[in-house]
């Protein structure tokens, strides 16, 4: 996959170390983009909310942090590297949504599978890898289901499996798409903990959230996101009722250029080239 | 009409077509079952339906008869065939099921076109290619299976030393790519050892029911089992059963065709597995919503006679 380069140099700030910059950066499916100019800073050790309404493109900004879909314009950087040399140090939970939960594996295979990146080409996962997937498993409260086949977990245990692999990878920085969608109260509780463990252990965590209720009680910082970034930062400074309504409400542009169930508004002070890509 | 006889067993063609029919059982169950978890078996038909041209064009170039060169022409507009599928679904607004059916009978009604200019040319009837598309497991020579031998055991080799691989990309590709395993690559990698396995088949069973051979054995395995080496090894024995019961009974009664009656056997390894097998199989969760709904039932009739509300 080709990356675009930019001129613009990271910048190298001195207060928080960033685990991830992100510099102007632009992702469009179709004629009209899904991330628009985006910049942000992801601060080590925190756990951070990427919140916004759908088709935001918060998905999206996980995806192009990890490489999975094409730049448009604009770079990334994780731990200050490019993105194939820190692949090892970074876990990434899809959607539960986004596979087929018939397929013939059970959960401990599952988890197994968050060792395959270590293990390297053509070799098959040893002794020790089936340990340490175990291992996850039980923190994950789940070790009781460990043979069981995955179409056979409810929401919440399947997602907790997800969790589980993650572990397996023994990363210092985790990605997850909507970690809390569709579970139930328990398994709630128990990514909340977890998340938090991993945090106090001086990991990164970085989630896309919907419930805008919890995001206080749960995530230090908050990245408020609506095909552009609206603002970023501590949820004590930056969680306030009128950031939330300009990212649900944008007064100037229209609500999600890239029409996933958003309406177009027509906007009075869009770009030149926003008004082309209309 | 002898009875599975001594005879048989040392006949050297009945021998080919044994050996030939379970190298392609293995084959195409090994294969399918990836084609088939990863929702691309039609794909297979398509790829099997658009390799006739190709043998045509390569026997009306050359006027070969050897099997090999004329898989070679197959294979090659067997690919020519995903690739124009991929085009038409990337670059167009046409659906992929509408894609594959274009390709499937534009590149077929291609091959037959060629096949009877073939036939009615100089040398008629000679060419024997017709055995491509119904599949004539008598033609197989101990030449060919020999290089359905050497075919199989390097497509099998590649899924053995790559299963954590394709595994992987099968089950969750996003996954796959975030810890640098280029789902894109080996899933390009699976599509050419099932154009292998399709050109393994083609002589046998042919063009026509090719893709029967690479879906019913690894639909009946997934009933049976929830690993996925275990479902693609038992793919590969169903596919070898189905592969010599097929042979066996084709050459126990006269006039019954190989190839149709290996789809016939694996067909039936499907029935039966879809009917009987136990946890996905219809009796057995027929039975379990039974047992289900009479717990319920007791259940609810406890509660009425002590007395509970059941709203």
């Amino acid at each position: 996959m080709s990356r675009a380069t930019t001129a613009e140099p990271f910048s190298t700030r001195q207060d928080a170390p960033s685990v991830i910059e992100v510099r102007d950066l632009t992702v469009a499916y179709n004629e009209s983009p899904v991330l628009w100019d985006v910049d942000l800073d992801v601060q080590l050790g925190k756990a951070t909310a990427i919140v916004g309404p759908n088709g935001a493109g918060k998905s999206t900004l996980l995806k192009a942090i990890l490489g999975l879909v094409p730049i448009a314009a604009g770079a990334t950087r994780v731990f200050g590297s490019e993105l194939n040399s820190v692949r090892q140090r970074m876990a990434y939970i899809p959607q539960r949504g986004s596979v087929d939960w018939d397929f013939p594996t059970n959960a401990l295979d599952v988890v197994t599978m968050g060792r395959y990146g270590r293990i390297g080409w053509f070799r098959r996962p040893g002794k020790a890898d089936r340990a340490i997937a175990e291992e996850c498993l039980a923190k994950v409260g789940m070790s009781q289901f460990a043979k069981r086949q995955i179409s056979q977990l409810s929401g919440g245990q399947q997602q907790r499996v997800f969790l589980a692999r993650a572990l397996a990878q023994e990363a210092d920085l985790y990605l997850m798409d909507e970690p809390f969608a569709g579970v139930d109260a328990v398994t709630e509780r128990a990514i909340v903990q977890l998340l938090h463990d991993v945090r106090d252990a001086g990991k990164t965590v970085v989630a896309v959230h919907h419930d805008i209720e919890s995001v206080t009680e749960y995530f230090d910082n908050v990245v408020l996101l609506n095909v552009r970034l609206i603002e970023s930062g501590p949820v004590s400074q930056v969680f306030t009722e009128e950031n939330l309504r300009r990212t649900y409400h944008p007064p100037s542009h229209p609500i999600g250029f890239n029409g996933q169930g958003s309406t177009l508004r027509a906007g009075s002070e869009m770009t030149p080239m926003e008004a082309m890509l209309r | 009409m002898a009875f599975l006889g001594l005879d048989i067993t040392w006949d050297s063609t009945l021998r080919n077509v044994i050996l030939g029919s379970m190298i392609l059982g293995l084959t195409s169950g090994v294969l399918g079952s990836f084609a088939v978890l990863r929702r691309q078996s039609l794909i297979g038909d398509a790829l099997a339906h658009a390799a006739l041209p190709g043998i045509c064009l390569m026997f009306m170039f050359t006027s070969t008869r050897s099997s090999e060169l004329l898989l070679l022409g197959g294979a090659l507009s067997g690919l020519l065939g995903t690739i124009v599928l991929i085009a038409i679904t990337r670059w167009s607004l046409v659906k992929e099921e509408t894609a594959l059916g274009i390709v499937l009978s534009v590149f077929f009604g291609f091959g037959i076109l060629l096949l009877t200019r073939i036939q009615h040319s100089g040398d008629a009837g000679q060419s024997g290619l017709d055995r491509f598309i119904f599949g004539q497991a008598a033609t197989i020579l101990p030449r060919d299976v020999a290089v359905m031998g050497i075919v199989a055991t390097v497509a099998i080799g590649l899924v053995v030393m790559m299963f954590k691989e394709f595994k992987i990309i099968t089950f969750d590709p996003a996954y796959a790519a975030s810890i640098g395993m280029r789902p894109g690559l080996f899933g390009a990698v699976l599509a050419g050892l099932l154009v292998l396995a399709v050109m393994i088949g083609l002589q046998t069973v042919g063009v026509i029911l090719m893709v029967s051979l690479l879906i019913a054995p690894a639909v009946a395995a997934r009933q049976w089992t929830n690993s996925l080496s275990a479902m693609v090894i038992l793919a590969g024995v169903f596919g070898m059963v189905a592969g010599v019961a097929g042979s066996v009974t084709s050459s126990l009664v006269d006039r019954l065709p190989t190839g149709p009656m290996i789809v016939i056997a694996a067909s039936i390894i499907v029935i039966v597995s879809l009917l009987f097998a136990p946890n996905r199989g219809v009796l057995s969760t027929y039975r379990s919503r039974r047992l289900r709904a009479a717990r319920f039932k007791a259940e609810l009739a406890l509660a009425d006679h002590h007395g509970v509300s059941r709203s």
